[in-house]
């Protein structure tokens, strides 16, 4: 069955999220086949790789969304499949598209994430205060969600993941629809977030990673195929590709011929 | 620092008081509620004849209601979930810390609680009754009680539907068709085109299955234990189906 929950798995120190051999099938199909995800407070992970690969079906199960046909999932040393209540207050998350009710004000649809955090009264209100400056919708904070711009959709998605300064943060393209100025904006905020907590982010922009992630995992048909440093990354393309380096190794690690990339990737993969 | 932690029953009460709230967001209440109202009206006065009757009771009212409620309770529930669904909110719900039973009751009642605004407007039928005649004050009761298990039995069957779509129009037609086949089963004409064929037995055993049946008895003011069990039992299996319901589609 899908729940290993009699296996302790080892938690190294530091590591604030640990997934070990994460599986998740639909059907007769494997969406992720064994994935390891260890992530170290101070880590910022890029999560890279092409369109159904299963980057957010891994993220859906380290969330809790998404129960995984096998592996385990340990938040903070709290186990997610045997304890997801205590595990989900350990982590924000964005989830793909940013959502959020409609009809709600971004004021009203931040108090609701406060209360479902179990913040109240005076508690609650700084919270929501606190998470609306810090990623400035004090512009829209009375409009309600459905008239907003894709950038302010973002960033009240990612407001309600900051609610309540989580040690974990997984965020599923949190730069997609922003203009540059955002996409800056929330990078230097990643960034910022990133020094003393565990985040993951998953993107398509390449530079994003280089800009701010201190480590990069691309998957392609559920599996890792490259974990190290945006730098390492880089520096698998051939010398002669001057420009665009990072998607040139990520067409390589992507198209192709997986089997001798896993080869070459399988020794010092894991830092 | 991680959050604080929280109790089942605060958790329902956040779901609850949002999913509350967001019934009076759009003009939709109101104009569901003026609705309601008016139909009772139609069907206790005009079509049921209050007055003409010359009986202080709301016999009129209450046989009308589940046929009224079949067509409005589905409005109602129709939402819940595939709004949620429609929205990807769902997956938000799902890794905040709560449960999906906490989510799945939280929904539930705020809908049986929005029901039970409707059904509360109706009181001043009671007013006129007592003021006109000498009402049945015990029997008026059991009526307005079996009213309101019979809304949040309706509802719980069109919680369940609406999780299993993204799509409200499919969950509202869904429902009606649903809770028809339930009601009929109770009606003494449907019964009869199976009497024809079918032994006794057979005919109590798909009655006593009929959500009519058991409301039909309370309506008399007649508490029968059975039939309150009948009416918390079924909101509760619709429940837990519900949250089996959500589990499954969430991979979809």
């Amino acid at each position: 069955m899908a729940k290993d929950t009699g296996t302790t798995t080892h938690v190294a120190a530091g590591e604030l999220l640990v997934a070990t051999g994460l599986q998740k099938r639909f059907g007769t199909t494997y969406a992720v086949r064994g994935i390891d995800l260890r992530v170290k407070a101070g880590e910022v992970l890029g999560f890279l790789g092409p369109n159904g690969a299963g980057k957010s079906t891994s993220m859906r199960m380290v969330t809790g969304y998404l129960e995984p046909t096998a592996g385990t999932i340990t938040l903070c040393g709290v186990n997610l499949l045997t304890h997801p209540i205590e595990a989900k207050r350990t982590f924000g998350y964005l989830p793909e598209g940013a959502p959020a009710y409609p009809e709600m004000t971004v004021e009203e649809f931040l108090a609701f994430v406060a209360a479902a955090r179990g913040y109240s009264g005076s508690e609650a209100r700084d919270r929501v205060e606190g998470v609306i400056e810090r990623v400035h919708l004090q512009g829209v904070r009375r409009k309600s969600f459905e008239t907003l711009s894709k950038g302010y959709k973002r960033r009240t998605g990612l407001a309600q993941a900051l609610m309540h300064d989580p040690r974990i943060l997984i965020l599923d393209e949190p730069t997609d629809g922003l203009d540059p100025n955002q996409k800056h904006e929330v990078r230097e905020l990643i960034r910022d977030l990133g020094k003393d907590r565990a985040v993951v982010l998953s993107t398509h922009i390449l530079e994003e990673v280089e800009a701010v992630c201190t480590r990069a995992m691309v998957i392609n048909h559920g599996s890792v195929v490259f974990d190290g440093t945006p730098a390492e990354m880089e520096s698998k393309a051939p010398a002669h590709i001057t420009k665009n380096r990072m998607d040139h190794v990520f067409r390589m690690l992507t198209t192709g011929d997986r089997a001798t990339l896993h080869a070459k990737h399988a020794k010092g993969a894991r830092r | 620092m991680s959050a604080p932690t929280t109790t089942r029953a605060a958790r329902i009460y956040v779901i609850f008081a949002r999913e509350f709230r967001a019934y009076f967001a759009t003009p939709l209440a109101a104009v569901f509620l003026v609705i309601f109202l008016f139909l009772a009206g139609l069907f206790t006065f005009n079509i049921g004849s209050l007055y003409e009757r010359n009986q202080a009771d709301l016999r009129p009212f209450f046989q009308f209601v589940p046929w009224l409620f079949l067509l409005i309770l589905p409005a109602i529930s129709m939402r819940l979930w595939a709004e949620e669904r429609r929205t990807g909110t769902i997956e938000l719900l799902v890794t905040l810390p709560f449960a999906l039973a906490d989510l799945v009751v939280g929904k539930f009642l705020a809908a049986w609680a929005f029901a039970t605004v409707a059904i509360a407007l109706t009181l001043p039928l009671w007013g006129t009754l007592a003021w006109l005649g000498d009402p049945d004050h015990g029997t008026l009761c059991t009526g307005y009680l079996a009213t309101i298990l019979l809304a949040g039995f309706m509802l719980s069957v069109g919680s369940l539907i609406s999780a299993w779509t993204k799509n409200q129009v499919i969950a509202f037609v869904l429902s009606v068709a649903l809770l028809f086949i339930i009601m009929l089963l109770g009606y003494p004409a449907a019964l009869d085109v199976v009497a024809s064929f079918a032994p006794r037995g057979v005919i109590e055993a798909l009655a006593s299955t009929s959500a009519l049946t058991h409301f039909d008895g309370l309506m008399r003011g007649v508490v029968d234990l059975r039939d309150v069990l009948y009416f918390t039992l079924g909101i509760s299996i619709f429940l837990w189906l519900n949250v089996a319901v959500i589990d499954w589609k969430k991979s979809d």
